[in-house]
């Protein structure tokens, strides 16, 4: 019985192993393209016929907006990522062995992420997440130079422990469930506990909660357990810089708005909220202010990316219906746009040869393209009317202000210390004279600037079904 | 109800042990004998789980406590003192808290975990409260050990006895799907594999497995 929910499981898996043996680096990185876009269109199909859940897999209206957009963002950097590949290998910098290594690993982190998306047992999705955690630490590391080895052990040490706390975490919401539910599987199905979480020990399920707050936080970058975030997307290539931001950031973030819901049923437990409004500030406000000196173009970006992920925590974390519509909203607006910047930042790294922004000036004159497409990123990503993340910043501070004004005051600092930040870099990089090789980018456009076409289309007009299903998955959050 | 309390006194004894030996992983000073306190963690780790396995009449558990026996006791440290000989680090190892402190700072750990989790679990059963408060004080002692200590090796140790409390939480936690188990002892066994590659390419590379000499890179200090 393969249904889609199955299919976006198998394809990858098979794909995975698929390359692990396929010789010939031109052939897979096509193939790559082929089967995420088969793993997109098989997830686009859960809107229109809805396979059963089962006690392993499930699928409802949370999970759906997170499949389509990890497979959607999945599959375009696969686009970027054939064209990157290949300038890496022209110049050396990987080999045609290490390329098959990326490639099958590349299919077993979409297979890992999608896992964690679709699984209904809380133990499968702690296996997933660790797995997806354990592929991306080889391709951070996949340079092999002295700074790549460092961000990756520095990034498996630290995501290995945010894993161990988050098991812990699942094993005490396992404990709080068995005397309710009683022993064996049933006591780790999601849609079971969600049933009989009003009747759980409260005490217990809050010390879970802090465990798994903790454990799946250091997932999602939030300030202070953010100190691998930075080095795992300066140092790896770039596809995995925008997999990284773009998806499996949200991905942890998942599985902690899950265990939210849980604790939000039980009435006597502490609320999620207030813990993750908190954590959500620190890290926008702290974010804001490191981009000011970043001396590395990924690493800026990584930074931008621990700010917006802090809004976003923050959204889901203030509640209710327009806060959680906000946050979805913002989650996907960030995901488009900062794998679009991350597209550009790929090509001019490769360009100047270096990361550093003191050594690139002037790509608005040397490569208009490239040039124009980061500015179009930065602008969106830094909040500006019109585009479609100016939307979701206004709706999370407008809805923040009319319950809680200092917050949004606060968040609003946070924003603007980014936005200057970002400006002050972005008129190194893309104005001032021009610096370093100037030679043309063999690079495809056509990923970048669709990502920018839908966050430009969001910011002005949102089809009537989207903000429908929006609001639908707004209201499951709570 | 002989029976009963015999069955709790064991696994007490069992799971305090563990902390007791956690303990004493933290004041070791050379590689070998970390190595080798490892080996005694992890094999009191298999007769807690084991001795769990029988009292909850769970025979799943016993594969657990195998793979702990074999994996962990027997496989990794061996495999462990293969590659500190291979590259000549047998020697002290850098702490950078001093014991004194470090045990300070274990015993405080402990005393947390054990204020937190008895109070938490106050209507669980017994069992399952002590072994859960002792699981939380072995997962906190393995971080503490992973950052008093520079050498990569022994951070390496740090990290698998954290996974051992983990594996204490999960058994201790009764009837819980086998999945989880498997889960931890495959995540331990992948973890292995990938800090296997690390430790190669880093011996590849520069010729330490002193995390230190990786510092040199600070991010953006060139």
């Amino acid at each position: 019985m393969i249904d889609a929910l199955t299919g976006v499981l198998i394809i990858p898996a098979v794909a995975a192993g698929l390359f692990a043996i396929l010789p010939g680096y031109r052939l897979t990185a096509r193939l790559n393209v082929f089967a995420t876009l088969l793993t997109f269109l098989t997830a686009v199909s859960l809107f229109v016929v809805e396979p059963r859940s089962g006690s392993y897999l499930l699928v409802d209206d949370l999970n759906k907006v997170f499949i389509v957009l990890t497979t959607f963002v999945g599959f375009t950097t696969s686009v970027f990522s054939a064209s990157y590949i290949g300038h890496e290998i022209e110049i050396g910098r990987l080999t045609p062995t290490s390329v098959r290594f990326y490639h099958a690993m590349y299919q077993a982190l979409m297979f890992a992420m999608n896992l964690a998306l679709v699984a209904n047992n809380i133990g499968l999705m702690w296996v997933a997440i660790e797995m997806a955690t354990l592929t991306t630490v080889l391709m951070v590391g996949i340079y092999r130079t002295h700074e790549a080895l460092e961000a990756a052990w520095k990034y498996f040490i630290l995501g290995s422990v945010g894993i161990a706390l988050a098991l812990f975490g699942t094993i005490l919401v396992y404990m709080a469930a068995r005397p309710i539910i009683g022993e064996g599987l049933e006591a780790m199905v999601w849609t079971v506990l969600v049933q009989h979480a009003a009747k759980f020990d409260p005490a217990l399920l809050n010390v879970a909660f802090i465990f798994l707050l903790l454990g799946y936080g250091t997932k999602v970058g939030l300030a202070p357990l953010h100190a691998w975030l930075p080095d795992a997307h300066a140092e790896g290539p770039t596809p995995i810089s925008a997999v990284l931001s773009g998806l499996l950031l949200n991905v942890a973030l998942y599985a902690l708005l899950r265990f939210k819901i849980l604790l939000a049923l039980n009435p006597a437990a502490i609320a999620p909220g207030p813990l993750m409004v908190i954590l959500g500030l620190i890290s926008c406000l702290f974010a804001a202010f490191m981009l000011y000196r970043r001396r590395d173009i990924k690493r800026m970006f990584a930074y931008s990316s621990i700010e917006h992920m802090g809004i976003i925590v923050f959204a889901f974390g203030m509640g209710g219906a327009l806060a959680n519509f906000a946050g979805l909203l913002h989650m996907t607006m960030h995901s488009l746009t900062k794998s679009a910047i991350f597209f550009a930042v790929g090509h001019i790294a490769q360009v100047k040869g270096t990361q550093k922004i003191a050594d690139m000036g002037g790509l608005t004159v040397t490569n208009p393209v490239l040039g124009w497409g980061l500015v179009l990123g930065v602008v969106a990503i830094a909040g500006l009317p019109p585009l479609g993340i100016f939307m979701s910043e206004f709706l999370v501070v407008s809805s923040t202000f009319a319950r809680e004004p200092w917050l949004a005051v606060i968040l609003a600092l946070g924003i603007l210390v980014a936005l200057g930040g970002l400006f002050l870099h972005l008129n190194t990089i893309a104005f001032g004279p021009p610096q370093g090789p100037t030679a043309k980018a063999e690079a495809s456009y056509v990923p970048m600037f669709a990502h920018l076409a839908l966050v430009f289309t969001a910011g002005i007009y949102m089809p009537q079904a989207l903000v429908k299903g929006f609001e639908n998955v707004a209201r499951l959050l709570g | 109800m002989v029976r009963g309390s015999l069955s709790f006194d064991v696994a007490h004894l069992l799971a305090g042990s563990l902390v007791l030996v956690s303990f004493m992983q933290l004041y070791q000073d050379r590689l070998y004998a970390l190595l080798n306190i490892y080996a005694l963690h992890a094999l009191v780790l298999a007769a807690s789980v084991a001795w769990q396995a029988f009292v909850q009449d769970a025979p799943h558990l016993y594969l657990t406590a195998i793979i702990a026996l074999v994996f962990k006791a027997i496989v990794i440290p061996t495999a462990l003192h293969r590659i500190i000989v291979r590259l000549g680090i047998h020697r002290e190892i850098e702490t950078v808290v001093g014991v004194g402190p470090a045990m300070l700072l274990g015993m405080g750990l402990v005393a947390l975990s054990m204020v937190v989790m008895l109070r938490v679990t106050a209507e669980a059963d017994p069992l399952a409260r002590e072994d859960l408060a002792f699981a939380l004080s072995v997962v906190l002692l393995g971080l503490l050990m992973m950052v008093t200590r520079r050498n990569a090796v022994s951070q390496v140790v740090g990290f698998m006895s954290l996974e051992n409390g983990l594996v204490l939480a999960a058994t201790g936690a009764k009837g819980m799907p086998l999945v989880v188990e498997i889960s931890v002892a495959f995540s331990v066994l992948i973890a292995f594999i990938v800090i296997g590659i690390f430790l190669f390419r880093i011996r590849e590379r520069f010729d330490t497995v002193d995390v230190q000499a990786l510092d040199r890179f600070r991010g953006e200090r060139r």
